[in-house]
């Protein structure tokens, strides 16, 4: 009983976590690009800011929005956070984690995507569309990708339940594997077209024929935009949870394990997402965006790399 | 004649729903123990050998529910076909017939209700015969219908050996190996691949199933093509006996071509019916890449997996009939609605077709194989096995099995795509002609049908398990072991998770992706509406300052479609834009002219027509000799005959 307690108040206290870090991960990012680019930025909690405003301001809508409008940023929010919660971020001992493996988190995050664009298409403005369509396009570019990354990782792991992934790479030592860097490479390269982050999409244009994601939600006001970014903030905070979950979980508390080893869980979780944003922030500012056509290039590199590190594999299990 | 087509409709209902009780009853309740009668009816030597087995018990269940609910459907929707008359007669018929290949337990009763069922769709597709375009389409379904009962007839005449033994059960003692064998197998993937829809035997089908009224689409796209995955499914695993892995390879291949090159297409379409035709080729793709790998698992002695790769196959059989059956339901509604299938004449139909726009919704979610619906358990299972699947010893499928996956992820992500365009361009978004602004919502009769498929895709998605204890016993029945997780009893928690490789490994759970979800959502509409300071408000669209009231402006099919198009078109279809702008003072409007050209017709057709035309040319002469010639030939047939058999002994 005690135990099934602390299993539930660990699932809340992540629910919590994911949905109270992902604007100051946002922020810092900002703030680190900021500061690169030799500006002083605002600070690291304005993200905070910026939805409180949202959640207060009046909402807006077209003439001939519809229910899947209204309904789309709340659903697709849920959805993004549920999947944001099923990551192992500071301890493997999650009970919700069972109900969905690496292939259902993607297709979770899918679900929230097909709902966004459909909302995107639903006042018949032109912009919306265009949103729309090139979204889906890098969606289904960057779909093939991710399961060549969740092939190789399961071809050697054989397993494809994030839990299982850390704990096994925690209690055999990995070492370095070809294989393995060719799938993190492809796996933060499908994450940055993903986030929509630069080079793919950048999430600061408001430059009309430039914007994907940003022009898919054009319509959107008040607390359903808020709704919206703190989900696209969550997503970006599940990428990167992701790939230090399988590819770097040392730190992660294991099932059972005592409340120090869940506080150095949560120390540990913090350093790792503070990295991945700063190195985020340094991608970035060094790298211009792409054309739109040229995003399917890229992609396509990510997802050779990952047939290539899958295949790596096969040839060396059987030598 | 309202009464005639109650009549009809009614009786194929009661008809449909006897089957599908008794094979629910043998799935679930019966000892699984095949069960065969004979009449004394067709060939002099050959009773008319019937038998239900777990495999057919299995298409039976699908095949009734798609035609009991077409049944229903047709109550409704019959009326406002052109001519409701030239449905009835052929409805019944063509049930039956399926129903009989099910059934057949010899090669004869097979053939004949394989062709009867060819037969019978071909008027169906008829039905609308004065539609421009829908003869020809009909034309070359019959040509390839022949086509492939001509290659099955032979595949049989192969399989059965010199004896002669039609009855499946004399053919399943009989090996055939060696060249014959590997004649008869290609041609049993001829024969059922171009009536299931496989690349490169596709292209009539995008031209046949849309030709006919929704619901004969419905069944020809939903359940006809699951009639020609038995028949694959009963030769390649039943019949031919341990086949090598090539042959499975070959499946797969067929299937993962299927998959990306058939819903690539459903994207270039504007006309929603078509869509779902080539949908139709995509899911056929999926289903053959689970067949393929159970093949491939079963020939390295992996029986584990081949089981999870069948179980895999059959249930996207059954969830591809209902989704399938939905969608063609809902296009059916459109078309009542507002004449059109055209999707950009469409738009905006959520505010005036309220009931079908969530269903729509429903089945668009479903097909795009997203969570928590049906689609996405029998697309999980299939990458389940690909992804577990070891080293195999053969080099080509070290490469080709991850190859099939990543096709797989393509196809399923692509399907997003194309059904955001679908729904997008036809609900939602302004109406952009004075019927689709003027819609009503169409009879209750057809919402209910609609509903009710709709709510079996969303049960399926939550209880996936309950489906695999029906499927189980057609996966035992054909590789001889169960469902890996299903083996000895469901505890409470199989119920909950779907984890066909033990919880540690992989697992998902539908029922808990709900509940979160909805609590969650539920949740954070109560706290963000508390916060809210007044109700919304409602005004123009924003669209950057400039909103154009014309519904021109928005974007259309091929627009969206346009991205995809420039990363695969170019490639695979040889798409050609072509933008025709007038000269400065010119006033005629500017043209986008968008060339397609389906490879499979070059590849696959082409040749085959000019065979044909060429060997009929030849043969033209014989039409005009004397009849001594004729006598003359018929002397040398008989002995040439005779001395066939005499060297064969």
């Amino acid at each position: 009983m005690r135990s099934l307690l602390a299993d539930i108040l660990l699932q809340v206290i992540q629910l919590v976590l994911v949905l109270a870090l992902a604007p100051a991960l946002t922020g810092l990012v900002r703030k680190m690009k900021a500061r690169l680019l030799g500006r002083r930025g605002a600070s690291i909690v304005q993200p905070y800011r910026d939805l409180a405003k949202l959640l207060r301001k009046e909402l807006v809508l077209a003439h001939n929005a519809s229910w899947l409008y209204r309904l789309a940023p709340y659903l697709g929010f849920a959805l993004i956070w549920l999947a944001a919660s099923l990551v192992p971020t500071f301890t493997t001992r999650l009970p919700l984690s069972p109900a969905a493996d690496l292939i259902a988190l993607v297709a979770l995050l899918g679900s929230a995507r097909f709902l966004l664009a459909l909302a995107g298409m639903d006042v018949g403005t032109s912009f919306g569309g265009i949103g729309s369509s090139r979204e889906m396009m890098i969606a289904s570019l960057a779909e093939p990708a991710m399961l060549m990354v969740i092939f190789t990782v399961a071809l050697f792991i054989h397993s494809t339940s994030i839990p299982s992934i850390a704990e096994f790479v925690l209690a055999n030592p990995v070492g370095i594997r070809v294989s393995f860097a060719m799938a993190l490479i492809s796996l933060i390269m499908v994450a940055i077209a993903e986030t929509g982050r630069i080079p793919v999409d950048n999430p600061a244009t408001h430059l009309e024929l430039t914007m994907v994601h940003e022009a898919m939600v054009l319509e959107y006001s008040g607390r359903h935009l808020a709704l919206i970014e703190a989900g696209a903030m969550m997503r970006l905070l599940f990428y990167i949870s992701m790939i230090a979950g399988v590819f770097v979980p040392w730190g992660l508390a294991p099932a059972g394990a005592p409340t120090a080893s869940i506080l150095i869980g949560l120390g540990a979780y913090l350093a790792k997402i503070v990295t991945g944003g700063v190195l985020l922030a340094v991608f970035e500012v060094s790298i211009a965006k792409m054309r739109v056509f040229r995003v399917s290039e890229f992609l396509g590199g990510a997802l050779l790399l990952g047939l290539l590190g899958t295949i790596l594999l096969y040839v060396s299990q059987s030598f | 004649m309202a009464a005639r087509a109650t009549f009809v409709y009614l009786a194929s209902l009661a008809a449909g729903a006897t089957i599908l009780a008794h094979a629910l009853y043998f799935l679930l309740i019966g000892d699984h123990i095949s069960s065969a009668t004979s009449f004394p009816l067709g060939l002099p030597w050959l009773s008319m050998n019937l038998r239900i087995d777990a495999l057919s018990a299995w298409f039976l269940l699908v095949v009734n529910l798609g035609a009991s609910a077409a049944a229903v459907y047709g109550l409704g929707y019959g009326p406002h076909c052109d001519e409701p008359d030239r449905i009835l007669p052929f409805f019944p018929v063509y049930l039956a017939a399926m129903n009989l290949v099910l059934l057949a337990d010899d090669a004869f009763v097979f053939l004949l209700a394989w062709e009867v069922m060819s037969l019978a769709s071909w008027l169906l597709v008829l039905a609308n015969h004065r539609q421009p375009g829908n003869a020809r389409a009909a034309f070359l379904y019959l040509v390839m219908a022949v086509l492939g009962t001509a290659c099955l007839s032979l595949a049989f005449g192969i399989l059965s050996g010199f004896e002669g033994g039609y009855r499946f059960a004399d053919i399943r003692g009989l090996r055939t190996e060696g060249w014959s064998g590997a004649i008869a197998l290609a041609l049993v993937i001829l024969g059922t691949g171009s009536k299931a829809g496989l690349v490169p035997m596709h292209a009539w089908l995008p031209l046949a199933h849309p030709a006919a009224p929704s619901h004969v689409s419905a069944l020809m796209s939903g359940v006809m093509t699951k009639v020609a995955i038995y028949a694959l499914m009963r030769m390649l695993f039943d019949l031919a006996g341990p086949i090598g892995w090539g042959w499975g390879a070959l499946l797969m291949g067929l299937g993962g071509l299927s998959a990306v090159m058939g819903i690539l297409y459903a994207l270039m379409q504007r006309d929603l019916k078509v869509l779902l035709a080539y949908s139709t080729i995509e899911n056929i793709g999926v289903i053959a890449i689970g067949l393929g790998l159970a093949l491939i698992f079963r020939a390295n002695g992996l029986l584990p997996l081949a089981a999870l790769a069948l179980a895999a196959s059959l249930f996207h059989v059954l969830n591809h009939a209902l989704m399938k059956s939905l969608l063609f339901f809902v296009v059916g509604a459109v078309q009542v609605a507002t004449a059109t299938t055209d999707m950009e004449r469409l738009g905006g139909l959520i505010h005036r077709l309220p009931r079908t726009g969530v269903l729509a919704l429903v089945g668009a979610v479903a097909i795009s194989s997203l969570p928590p619906f049906n689609g996405f358990v029998s697309e999980w299972l299939t990458l389940q096995a690909v992804l577990n699947a070891p080293s195999l010893p053969q080099w080509v499928l070290k490469f080709g099995v991850p190859v099939a996956g990543v096709l797989l992820a393509l196809s399923a992500a692509l399907a997003a795509a194309c059904f955001v365009n679908a729904y997008g361009i036809s609900f939602l978004g302004r109406p952009r002609s004075p019927e689709a602004a003027s819609a009503e919502e169409v009879e209750s009769t057809m919402v209910g049908v609609m509903a009710y498929l709709a709510g079996l895709c969303l049960l399926i998605g939550l209880l996936p398990t309950f489906v695999l204890i029906m499927l189980n016993p057609a996966v035992e029945r054909l590789l001889g072991v169960p469902f890996p997780t299903i083996a000895d009893g469901v505890s409470a928690d199989e119920f909950l998770y779907l984890s066909p490789l033990g919880l540690g490994r992989s697992s998902y759970s539908g029922l808990i992706v709900l509940a979160v979800v909805s609590i969650v959502t539920a949740a954070v509409i109560l706290g963000v509406r508390r916060r809210a300071v007044r109700q919304p408000r409602r005004t123009a669209a924003w669209d950057c300052g400039f909103p154009d009231p014309s519904p021109a402006t928005q974007y259309t099919a091929s627009s969206f479609a346009q991205p995809l198009r420039r990363v695969f078109g170019t490639v695979v279809f040889r798409a050609r834009e072509r933008v025709d702008m007038p000269e400065p003072g010119q006033l005629r409007p500017a043209q986008f002219t968008l060339r397609l050209v389906d490879p499979a017709w070059q590849v696959f057709y082409a040749p085959v027509q000019a065979l044909v035309t060429a060997l009929a040319d030849r043969l033209n002469v014989l039409q005009f000799l004397t009849i001594r010639r004729y006598l003359v030939f018929m002397f040398a047939a008989l002995i040439v005959l005779l001395l066939a058999v005499a060297f064969a002994k």
